[in-house]
């Protein structure tokens, strides 16, 4: 397919970029072959770099401006059956848009990678971060991980495509970014050389499935009820591989770049003999982890749990990281309504991920940032505060809190 | 062991490639000391508007375990140094999806500096920008407001005296030297060099005491919460206006109190009534319904209203009935028409005066076409 043109990144090198940049240059260094692209804050700040690095020679794709989100994703779609490394991506209600082509894309074992640029729902057509919009395709088989800053974000893209395209997995991956804070916020990011990338990221083949003259196939044929549980049970095995798949290229990931946490699936931040531990995703890390390393200094035993990948779900890692507090405090940047708590979507998981303990911890939920509102770090330390009442009288006075929102 | 911040207030698109080169500069040089950083627009500013005040911020710390605060944030609470490229903005700003007009220094650290480009003198700046109860220092860099639009920029060198002056009143967030060698690394250009080391070896700073400046109560907004606000995102409209200033004849409309945008203006109509043939166009041209109508059936420009976007200027048929004059020429937004009414002759005098200096001055709005910036180029070399 596409070929490497001038190679602006023939050497490795520190950059100031935001986060969709970063994505953008991970495009470049992955060669990917068919970029899709309608506007859309937040996620547009990538289709921004992406066509600059195209017109500035860095790599060569076709670059596709479709005119809905809807197409943009079933252009990839079909890109991809024919074996093209694709990207794409949206935000929010944009996202929503193309729900057809997106639920569709996990089912036929289309490796897109998309990058969420995590935005509120509409209405009111606030801009800022939500986490509802890439958390609609958690029940899809779609691979789903939240990244936390820039240099993350062009990790995690690179390694989006080693997985997905994995002839073991196949599955599609959806790159969330929270909006603003790791978007339109620029960082210093170690960007990789094209060799190292080479090294990492084979070639995508879709061998006996790729649809081509040469190997006639027809995909996606109309089945009834008698084929349906079937074809859902692959995808749910293939989901089931993609760990140890991630766990592999995660290995080899840090051994090619120098750079990784001990897990790709969660980030233990001081967890060690915690009695409270505060679980999160994304940006959210940023003021907590910066409370809790105050709380420490102050004697106070807690420690924050990162989610990265929301799907596949870490269950028995996120078990061991959390079975010996005495309270889980969850703060979800999104919100379920009508849910048996009358929570967020993390906290569910997260109780049922901990039922089969035998002691489980308190659980409390804290419903934080909604809308992109600033999480602060005394926003953190009340929600400590609370959770260790709980502890202190064992007894839960409020499941779930909405932290700073006015009456 | 320390973090800090620096934000540069700006008018949105006209600035934008401004603000960027000054953040992005900080951070790299920086860099260079050894210290790490981010750099960021503030997210509600964006998609940025025409001339309608905006923020970028750098911070820097020594390590990135204490930059992590920084992060995740959409303004800084407080910053070491204040950067206004615009000195209208001096009068305060008000983004275009927040309420409430926030002083120019109000993050402005206690004994933090404040860094104007001016053409105007201290107490005159200082006349303006809202009073604070502790002190801070002011600098100006003595310069002409550097406007252009979204695909050009006016490399007049403002990026280079800014971080020059910037250099030498907070060496402590970035050194001259990291400063010098890095724009030399980016812009491979002696002359940038010098003007970053000339606007470094120039400038002074001038202590604003506490309480000194301007005693105005910026105006604010309480936002509701969720029990009182209206259910289902209804909003109540404005009522429909009445007799001008509650009277039985002409007409004001009603406004909303706490959205004004007037801090969007660096220019204002001023209007000869003498010369006025009650056309009303500019009355029913303006985007904004910022025009009273007078008992006498003249059109008063309300400046609470004006975002001085100059369509009156242009639509109205008499040769400078209304002409756009630059904002610093102004100390408060009262009714043109009451200085009229008071004093025929004496508002003549001072109507005069302004629109003839307006003419040699090179503020404007930006460019209005292509090809703008060669037409300004050109004027100014010929000149």
């Amino acid at each position: 397919m596409a070929t490497v043109q001038s190679g602006l990144y023939q050497e490795a090198k520190e950059e100031l970029i935001s986060g969709s940049e970063a994505v953008g240059i991970a495009c470049a260094l992955a060669d990917v072959d068919v970029i899709t692209a309608y506007p859309i804050r937040p996620y547009d700040t990538v289709m921004q770099y992406v066509s600059r690095l195209k017109a500035d020679g860095a790599f060569d794709c076709d670059f596709i401006v479709a005119e809905s989100e809807h197409s943009q994703f079933e252009i990839v779609k079909h890109a991809s059956a024919v074996g093209a490394r694709t990207f794409s991506g949206s935000s929010g209600v944009g996202w929503f848009y193309a729900f057809e082509a997106i639920t569709v894309t996990a089912g036929l074992r289309m490796p897109v990678v998309a990058m969420v640029g995590n935005r509120a729902l509409d209405d009111p057509g606030a801009f800022g971060v939500e986490h509802n919009d890439a958390m609609a395709v958690r029940d899809l088989g779609w691979h789903l991980y939240w990244v936390a800053t820039a240099q993350e974000a062009l990790d995690m893209a690179l390694m989006a495509w080693r997985v997905a395209e994995d002839p073991r997995v196949l599955l599609p991956f959806a790159l969330s970014c929270d909006g603003s804070f790791l978007t339109h916020s620029q960082a210093i990011v170690q960007v990789p050389s094209q060799d190292q990338v080479k090294k990492f990221l084979p070639p995508y083949t879709r061998g006996e499935l790729q649809l081509h003259p040469n190997n006639p196939i027809t995909i996606a044929p109309q089945v009834n009820e008698d084929w349906l549980m079937e074809i859902r049970r692959q995808t749910d095995e293939a989901m089931r591989r993609t760990s140890a798949v991630i766990i592999e290229a995660y290995d080899e990931f840090k051994e090619i770049f120098g750079r990784g946490d001990p897990s790709p699936f969660i980030e233990e931040y001081m967890c060690e003999d915690a009695e409270i531990i505060l679980v999160g995703m994304g940006t959210l890390a940023m003021p907590t982890r910066v409370a809790v390393r105050r709380m420490r200094e102050a004697g106070k035993k807690v420690g924050f749990l990162r989610i990265k990948f929301f799907r596949p779900f870490a269950t028995e890692e996120i078990q061991n990281a959390l079975r010996g507090a005495k309270g889980v405090a969850v703060i979800d940047r999104d919100y379920s309504y009508g849910s048996p708590q009358y929570g967020g979507v993390l906290f569910h998981e997260l109780r049922s991920a901990l039922y089969p303990l035998e002691e489980r911890p308190l659980m409390l939920n804290f419903i934080a940032g909604l809308g992109g509102r600033e999480v602060k770090v005394t926003d953190v330390n009340d929600m400590v505060d609370t959770t260790q009442k709980a502890i202190d009288t064992g007894k839960i006075e409020q499941t779930t809190t909405w932290v700073s929102v006015r009456e | 062991m320390a973090t800090r911040a620096v934000e540069v207030v700006y008018r949105g698109i006209f600035q934008r490639t401004l603000a960027r080169n000054i953040v992005r500069n900080i951070v790299f040089a920086a860099r260079k000391d050894g210290k790490i950083g981010t750099a960021f627009g503030r997210y509600s500013d964006s998609p940025e508007r025409n001339g309608i005040p905006a923020k970028q911020f750098a911070i820097v710390a020594d390590t990135a375990l204490e930059l992590e605060e920084s992060l995740a944030v959409y303004e800084a609470t407080a910053v070491d140094v204040t950067i206004n490229v615009d000195d209208t903005l001096c009068k305060g700003l008000e983004s275009w999806a927040w309420y409430g007009l926030q002083p120019i220094n109000e993050l402005t650290k206690p004994g933090g500096t404040l860094i104007v480009t001016s053409r105007q003198d201290a107490d005159s700046l200082i006349e303006d920008i809202h009073q604070k109860d502790t002190a801070y220092d002011l600098a100006i860099i003595p310069s002409t407001v550097s406007f252009s639009g979204l695909w050009v920029y006016k490399d007049d060198h403002t990026d280079m005296r800014v971080l020059g002056a910037l250099c030498k009143v907070c060496p402590e967030l970035v050194s001259l030297e990291a400063m010098l060698e890095t724009i030399q690394e980016q812009t491979g250009s002696d002359t940038k060099v010098a003007s970053l080391q000339r606007a470094h070896d120039r400038t002074a700073t001038r202590p604003v005491e506490p309480g000194e400046g301007n005693s105005e109560t910026p105006f604010s907004f309480d936002m509701p919460g969720w029990k009182t606000m209206e259910e289902g995102l209804v909003i109540r409209a404005i009522g429909e206006g009445g007799g001008f200033r509650g009277g039985e004849t002409g007409y004001t409309p009603t406004r909303n109190e706490t959205f004004k945008k007037w801090s969007t203006r660096s220019m204002r109509p001023v209007i000869n009534f003498d010369t006025c043939i009650k056309c009303t166009l500019c009355w029913l041209q303006c985007p904004d319904t910022c025009f009273d109508v007078t008992p006498d059936g003249l059109y008063d420009a309300n400046m609470e209203a004006c975002c001085g976007c100059g369509v009156c200027e242009s639509v109205c048929p008499v040769p400078d009935c209304v002409t756009m004059v630059g904002e610093p020429e102004f100390n408060d937004n009262n009714s043109q028409w009451d200085a009229w009414t008071a004093d025929k002759d004496g508002y003549k005098k001072w109507m005069t005066v302004l629109v003839e200096k307006q003419k040699s001055e090179t503020r404007t709005h930006g460019f209005h076409h292509v090809g703008g910036y060669a037409e300004e180029i050109n004027t100014t070399e010929e000149a």
